[in-house]
């Protein structure tokens, strides 16, 4: 087996060094009834050429080469050639989490900066190592809040991304945590009236995304004085990172739960992608989750530690703040080279572009459909409603190589026929064109069919 | 130094300051294509959403960003350099073939949302990975959603709760020996369980006459690590199985140790209900420094209806599609359906490695542990004898006479060139020196190990102090971790 490094003489020697006959003394302590005496149902050893070809077929037969107008919580940005090459160095790639920071500053110090870049583009003033992902961030972000409130019941923006959601119902189910949906409105945006009859005085948090899910910006300000004057805090949840670069933070906020793949992670089918979570310095030992501090050594030379540890698992058990030990670090150390290559200005000018081509393709599309939530400011997706059912028109967008906004029906049936559109830098006038074209095309053909009966009942 | 360390030796590296320490405006590391969409007015659309000002965000270059980031490498120990003995962890070999599928264009870009239809590789991937997983630890079923070790735990103990109210009782507690990893006990309480300890015997094991007294109709399940975080094989597992089973009770099995077992003996076949697998400790998909991991939970027939949505399942025209529609499902634990490059990464293995290999593979670690242990014996105190899997534990004992404890020794081991064992874990033993090779390492390798511990024995007699001291080849000393968390610097900023 190539990854092993022993030829059968080495083995020889060290069964013969420990007085050892066979390998199988060593496997002595496994009671023979539950040994396993036969090669297990597997496929067989494959040589690296074979990998590579059954990866490339798998890669051939999962949308390679296609268009997309997919976001919804996973984001197509362009990703700088020098995020791969700097964490495939084996010193970041085949590290373990830096415990001994005597010889794991090249980590401490990628994570403080991390850190500072996250406070810095959200406007909080710490910032943890990672979180698992957008969802889980979330959902952990409120647990913090039921902790520093010792309240337990939490108001959920409807407009909140559905799987995240999903995940939050999933972790509050056995804690003891009642969860309550506030709507959204005419305008796409959380209905705060509904919000103010949704808080109780047993409200620890109100939780929201902006961009929320239909790409439109809440009025934050609004929503943190509300849920601020029922002694609730705020947490906002921000799926679309590249938004940091043209929308004004959350900064009346608490809690910030980020979701960080748009910053240089690849899509990935879903993972692994890299959550975040920010807050204020007063809430910081109630955050879960890995940080990194500055300190001194014994010359008085700066270095870096893994620091406030006494929330975390190891140490605190089953008292921690959360039972997170492994984080993302590879994928906060993509993120954290992205934030650096973009910087202050890119960063500015990559939103900039998100933001100018989503408008054109929504001005578009609101020629021959309906664009749903349009007086809103939004970032870089948009509703449109038509008349023909998105998964119809969809499949006439495969035929074209063609991705197509993502049907809300599953998610949001009182939508009906809306569709959730997302346009990047990466996304071509010439691509946007031709979607709106089919679209058109679909409703230009409802139209004349329904014209059509019209003219024969006549 | 008076002992020479043949492994490393010392080198000029760069020093480098933070990347805000290097910005100044004007430098720039990106150039975005022409915009082929009218300009917009930005105010106009974003009104007072707009954001002015990006604060302190830096201003590089590329060359510097390059330079910063591999400088900063420079500064860490890895597999790649040497042995990373790190027991409980498993840091093995992450072979490079892993990384390069996972960037293949269809598999690096598949968005999640994609139709099935254009889907299919994606699912595949996963169908096939979930196979073997399900061989390997002959269970029945398995999600592959938690995103990691500790996150598999809780999807685990949602789906053993879901397990018991729907026999009408959700049961209040959780057993989890004193030996056991922290996650166990805090994923517990995540989950709304109480915490009941139960204690280890003489051989370091799961004490039968206390699990025994311990186990009643109150108990949901016991949690236990197979091999045990001694490196020790739970030999009474039947036992342990039976007294759970008794009672309505189920087995966990934390699978942080599954490198000591596989295609050597299955946990499905002694007695395992619900298992986490660790893909980035057992399967090779890298640690990068703290992550991503993947924590796949395989569990037996009767908690199948709990699993999490979605699964994948095949359709009558045999293609592959997600199954939504599972009414006792415990929810979501992620969005989306897990880390999936990780599965990418974890299915190269299990190929390259075929059933030959991953038993060999089996062989060499524990192979491995037990020539360190042989090595060791008699420099450094062995507090159980019972015989060793995959890892070996010794305890600080014989040094703490000289005042040297079992992180000082790890200290030194630094200047040896060799990443620290695990330090004063599991807490049974006290100053513990856990130390788990894998199976990664050649025996020059281990012998260069083994002839640093016994040097670093030989200090601590003659010259306590250098240890105390150590380590004295790095860049940075011991650094003050009281004042870190006293005073926590926690970001960069700008001097006023």
């Amino acid at each position: 087996m190539r990854y092993l490094p022993k030829s059968p003489a080495d083995r020889e020697a060290m069964l013969k060094a420990i007085g050892l006959r066979s390998v199988d003394e060593l496997f002595a302590p496994i009671p023979a009834k539950y040994r396993l005496n036969r090669d297990l149902n597997i496929p067989r050893q494959m040589a690296e050429s074979e990998i590579v070809d059954f990866f490339r077929q798998r890669s051939r037969e999962n949308g390679d080469g296609y268009t997309s107008f997919l976001g919804a919580g996973a984001y197509f940005h362009y990703r700088p050639v020098v995020i791969d090459s700097l964490i495939s160095r084996g010193e970041f790639l085949t590290a373990y989490t830096p415990y001994q920071a005597e010889i794991s500053q090249g980590t401490l110090q990628s994570i403080f900066e991390f850190q500072t870049m996250i406070c810095e583009l959200t406007g909080m003033e710490v910032a943890n190592a990672s979180m698992y992902d957008g969802s889980t961030a979330a959902a952990e972000a409120v647990m913090m809040a039921v902790r520093l409130t010792g309240r337990r019941s939490v108001v959920v923006a409807r407009s909140l991304h559905p799987e995240y959601r999903e995940v939050l119902a999933t972790y509050a189910t056995h804690q003891g945590m009642p969860l309550a949906i506030a709507g959204f409105a005419d305008d796409g945006r959380l209905n705060l009236k509904e919000l103010e009859q949704t808080i109780t005085p047993q409200t620890a948090c109100v939780l929201v995304q902006s961009p929320n899910f239909f790409g439109t910006i809440e009025d934050v300000n609004a929503i943190a004085d509300l849920a601020h004057k029922h002694g609730a805090m705020l947490v906002v949840s921000i799926a679309e990172a590249v938004s940091l670069g043209i929308v004004e933070p959350p900064r009346p906020a608490d809690v910030i739960a980020m979701e960080a793949q748009s910053f240089g992670v690849p899509l990935g089918f879903g993972g692994p992608y890299c959550g975040v979570i920010a807050t204020r310095e007063k809430y910081v030992r109630q955050m879960p989750g890995r940080l990194v501090g500055q300190t001194t050594d014994k010359q008085g030379k700066r270095g870096f530690v893994l620091t406030l540890a006494t929330r975390e698992q190891h140490i605190r058990r089953e008292k921690a703040t959360s039972n997170i030990c492994t984080n993302q670090a590879l994928v906060a150390l993509m993120v954290n080279i992205f934030m650096t290559v973009y910087g202050k200005v890119g960063l500015k000018e990559l939103a900039k572009q998100n933001l100018a081509k989503t408008a054109y393709a929504a001005a578009q599309f609101a020629k021959h459909g309906k664009v749903m939530f349009g007086g809103t400011p939004r970032f870089n997706e948009f509703v449109v409603q038509t008349s023909e059912d998105p998964y119809a028109i969809n499949s006439r967008l495969l035929g074209h190589k063609m991705v197509g906004g993502l049907p809300l029906k599953k998610f949001y049936p009182e939508l009906g026929n809306a569709a959730l559109w997302c346009c990047t830098e990466l996304t071509t006038r010439s691509a946007i064109d031709t979607a709106v074209g089919l679209v058109a095309e679909s409703e230009r053909s409802v139209r004349s069919a329904k014209e059509e009966v019209e003219e024969v009942a006549r | 130094m008076k002992h020479i360390t043949r492994k490393a030796t010392r080198h000029v590296n760069q020093n480098e300051g933070l990347i805000f320490e290097k910005s100044s405006a004007g430098k720039a590391a990106w150039k975005l294509p022409p915009l082929d969409v009218p300009e917009i007015d930005t105010t106009k659309l974003l009104g007072a959403s707009e954001r002015k000002d990006l604060g302190s965000m830096p201003e590089v270059s590329e060359i510097e960003i390059i330079r910063h980031f591999t400088r900063l490498s420079t500064w860490n120990y890895a597999i790649d350099l040497g042995m990373y003995p790190l027991g409980s962890c498993t840091m093995k070999y992450n072979p490079r073939v892993n990384e390069a599928v996972a960037r293949v264009e269809g598999i690096a870009n598949g968005h999640p949302y994609q139709p099935e239809k254009i889907s299919q590789g994606a699912l595949r991937i996963m169908k096939t990975l979930s196979e073997a997983l399900i061989e390997i630890t002959g269970m029945d079923a398995i999600t592959l959603q938690p995103a990691a070790g500790a996150h598999g735990e809780m999807t685990g103990l949602l789906m053993v709760r879901a397990y018991h109210q729907a026999q009408g009782n959700a049961r209040k507690k959780i057993l989890i020996p004193d030996s056991a990893h922290g996650t166990n006990p805090a994923t517990a309480a995540m989950v709304n369980y109480a915490v009941e300890h139960l204690k280890s015997d003489a051989r370091g094991t799961v004490d039968i006459a206390a699990l025994q007294a311990q186990m009643n109709e109150d108990v949901a399940a016991l949690m236990l690590t197979n091999p045990n975080t001694l490196g020790v094989f739970e030999q009474d597992i039947h036992k342990i199985a039976e007294i759970l089973h008794a009672k309505g009770g189920l087995l966990y099995m934390d699978g942080a140790n599954m490198n000591a077992l596989v295609g050597k003996a299955r946990p499905g076949d002694f007695g395992v209900d619900v298992m986490h697998l660790n893909l980035h400790k057992t399967f090779s998909t890298p640690h990068g420094g703290g992550g991503p991991g993947s924590g796949p939970v395989a569990i037996k027939k009767a908690l199948e209806p709990f699993l999490p949505t979605p699964v994948v399942t095949t359709k009558s025209d045999g293609t592959l599609a997600f199954d939504y529609n599972r009414p006792q499902s415990v929810g979501r634990v992620r969005a989306f359906y897990g880390n999936f490059g990780m599965f990418v990464r974890a299915l190269a293995y299990i190929q390259a490695n075929g059933p030959d290999g991953l038993r060999q593979t089996t062989e060499d670690a524990v192979l491995n542990a037990n020539y360190i242990r042989k090595g060791l014996e008699g420099v450094y105190d062995l507090p159980y004898s019972t015989p060793t899997m995959h890892e070996v534990v010794f305890s600080d004992k014989v040094q703490a006479k000289k005042g040297v404890r079992t992180m000082d020794i790890a200290k030194r081991l630094i200047d040896y060139g060799f990443h620290p064992y695990t330090t004063a874990f599991p807490l049974i033993v006290p100053g513990a020196l856990m130390i788990e090779p894998t199976e990664s390492e050649s025996k020059e390798e281990m012998d260069l190990f083994i002839e640093a511990m016994k040097s670093i024995a030989e200090e601590v007699e003659e010259d306590p102090q250098t240890v105390l001291d150590a380590p004295h080849s790095t860049r940075v000393s011991r650094l003050d971790e009281t004042a870190a968390a006293r005073k926590p610097v926690l970001r960069w900023k700008p001097s006023a």
